[in-house]
């Protein structure tokens, strides 16, 4: 969930591109691990692991291509769009379980070259290796970011027209930044689908977007570790509101939604840097934007 | 007299029914400051968006260097060599000077895309961002983020930035407006020793800085040319001083 949320906050707070389609990788890559996978066998680790994201990076490009001459509230539209026409394909086509989606029996054989460092059907093994893909993504991109490349991103997300007139095809980078967002959603959605042995529709509709957009809000935009951090709040919380006790007679967990929506508000109204703001302190308070 | 490194001819640009640019021609020339000037919304903005290719011409066409550029995208066109500033100060504010400059500069790193390439070891790019805020008069101020900076400051760092990507021709857009009476008299400076080396375009309201660095002048009314030539011709143009100098008192 962290490297779900961190390949968000690279499009969001980085490039200034709010996507409300995001799952659809995210789910996607899971779909694309169930039918790697063989019926009671498991998929090799490496070769699975290589095709999703391949063919997540071509399914983001193309997407890219697409929803990238929008902008704005446009452009949310039509990545919600796009990955609502993905859930519902899914959700209504008999080869990917329709609404009870796909078991995946076997986690992935991490077999290389009949070398076999590590395996994941046991539970720190997995853990450990989800650990390793976790600090490679934000070492990626914090390397990404301040590079070269990540400052034109910051560009783009600041004044566009303004960099074209530098000189940069912006458009150009966008999809290139879209393509690396919606290829580490991938590697998310992969690891969780393999964590969890089953994929469903849900895994790539609009609710589980809110969700990893929530996640950024909640962590701050545009400080990676930030949203990795909001991936663990949210789903604390999530637990914890899930097993308030009774008062009086009434199930508060059966109203933990409730509660979910308040912390959120609460943050953005208090923290509109999120996490991410508070730990850094005040020292850094917002820059007017006037002209 | 030498070739023009700009020639446009018969742009038109129409908003709706407004034919903000209507058949205007143009030559620009390297070692050569062309001053535009003209009454509010007579087309100099409009004008400077079309060469730029921040707005895209409804016909006529522009020749930069003996090649067709009409139609090109404006990355492609400052890539080219042509550069701009605005009227109103497009910076970003969040950024340092610096950094405003280093963005520019990196514009022209060979390869467009350097994903890991840490941007302070780039000696290069660095030290073109370093020059242009010298020679913009920002030396004291790279440190400062651009939203810090005075009024003054924010147009000597638009012009640093047009500097930061190596132009051939400098389009500036009105890049005196609402500085001081010294500011105004170091940015004037500071064209006519580019100008030696390049060619510059400058739309310009203020009279007396206009005949102070002007080698050509082209008066604009209604979206159309009234009169182009020497500041001495475009003075004493029977014309211009009753269409525009009649107003201001010249
Ligand atoms: N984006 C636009 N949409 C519609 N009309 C526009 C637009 N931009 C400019 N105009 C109109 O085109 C005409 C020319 O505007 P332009 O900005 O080019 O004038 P200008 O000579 O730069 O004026 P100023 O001296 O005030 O900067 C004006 O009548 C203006 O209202
Ligand atoms: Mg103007």
């Amino acid at each position: 969930m962290a490297i779900f949320a961190m390949s968000l906050d690279l499009l969001i707070g980085y490039t200034g591109l709010v996507s409300l389609g995001h799952a659809a990788f995210f789910g996607l890559a899971g779909y694309l691990l169930a039918f790697a996978a063989p019926e009671f066998q498991p998929a090799n680790l490496w070769t699975s692991l290589f095709l999703t994201m391949m063919f997540c990076a071509i399914f983001a490009s193309v997407i890219g291509f697409i929803t990238l001459r929008t902008s704005g509230i446009y452009f949310i539209m039509v990545t919600l769009a796009i990955s609502q026409m993905l859930y519902f394909f899914i959700h209504d086509s008999k080869v990917a379980g329709g609404s009870d989606g796909v078991y995946i029996y076997m986690r992935p054989d991490a077999t290389f070259f009949g070398w076999k460092p590590f395996d994941l059907e046991n539970i720190s093994d997995f853990y450990y290796f989800t650990l390793t893909l976790l600090v490679l993504t934000y070492c990626f991109l914090r390397a990404l970011v301040r590079s070269v490349f990540g400052r034109v991103l910051s560009g783009i997300r600041l004044n566009e027209s303004r960099m074209n007139s530098l000189g940069y095809p912006t458009f150009r980078y966008k999809v290139i930044c879209f393509v690396f967002s919606g290829t580490l959603a991938g590697v998310a959605g992969y690891l969780s689908a393999a964590q969890f042995g089953v994929v469903n529709p849900d895994m790539l509709g609009w609710h589980m977007s809110g969700n990893v957009l929530v996640m950024v809000i909640l962590g701050g935009m545009g400080t990676l570790l930030g949203p990795a951090m909001g991936a663990f709040i949210l789903l604390l919380l999530e637990l914890i509101f899930q097993t308030l006790p009774s008062i009086g007679g009434v199930n508060l967990s059966k109203h933990w939604h409730l509660f979910m929506g308040g912390a959120i508000v609460l943050v953005a109204l208090f923290l509109p840097a999120g996490v991410a703001g508070l730990i850094r302190g005040k020292s850094q308070t917002r820059q007017p934007i006037d002209d | 007299m030498i070739e023009p490194i700009l020639i446009a001819r018969k742009l038109v640009h129409s908003f709706g029914g407004l034919t903000a640019v209507n058949n205007v021609s143009i030559d620009c020339r390297v070692g050569e400051i062309h001053a535009l000037i003209g009454p509010n919304g007579a087309g100099k903005t409009t004008l400077i968006n079309l060469l730029s290719g921040d707005l895209q011409v409804n016909a006529g066409n522009i020749l930069f260097e003996g090649n067709e550029i009409t139609g090109l995208k404006s990355y492609q066109i400052s890539q080219r060599g042509i550069a701009r500033s605005y009227q109103k100060s497009n910076i970003f504010l969040m950024f340092t000077a610096f950094e405003n400059c280093r963005l520019a500069a990196q514009s022209r790193l060979p390869h467009s895309m350097h994903f890991f390439l840490n941007p302070d070891t780039c000696s290069a790019v660095n030290e073109v961002a370093h020059a242009a805020l010298a020679t913009a008069g920002l030396s004291g101020r790279i440190d400062t983020i651009a939203g810090a900076l005075s009024h003054g400051e924010r147009r000597q760092l638009e012009v640093a930035m047009t500097l930061a990507t190596v132009p051939k021709l400098l389009l500036l857009d009105e890049p005196l407006a609402g500085m001081g009476a010294d500011e105004s008299t170091r940015m004037v400076e500071l064209l006519r020793k580019l100008s030696a080396n390049h060619s510059i375009l400058v739309v310009e309201h203020d009279v007396d800085a206009i005949f102070a660095m002007a080698d050509v002048l082209t008066v604009m009314v209604n979206g159309m040319v009234l009169a182009s030539g020497s500041p001495d011709s475009i003075r004493s143009d029977p014309k211009v001083q009753s269409a525009y100098f009649g107003v201001s008192g010249v």
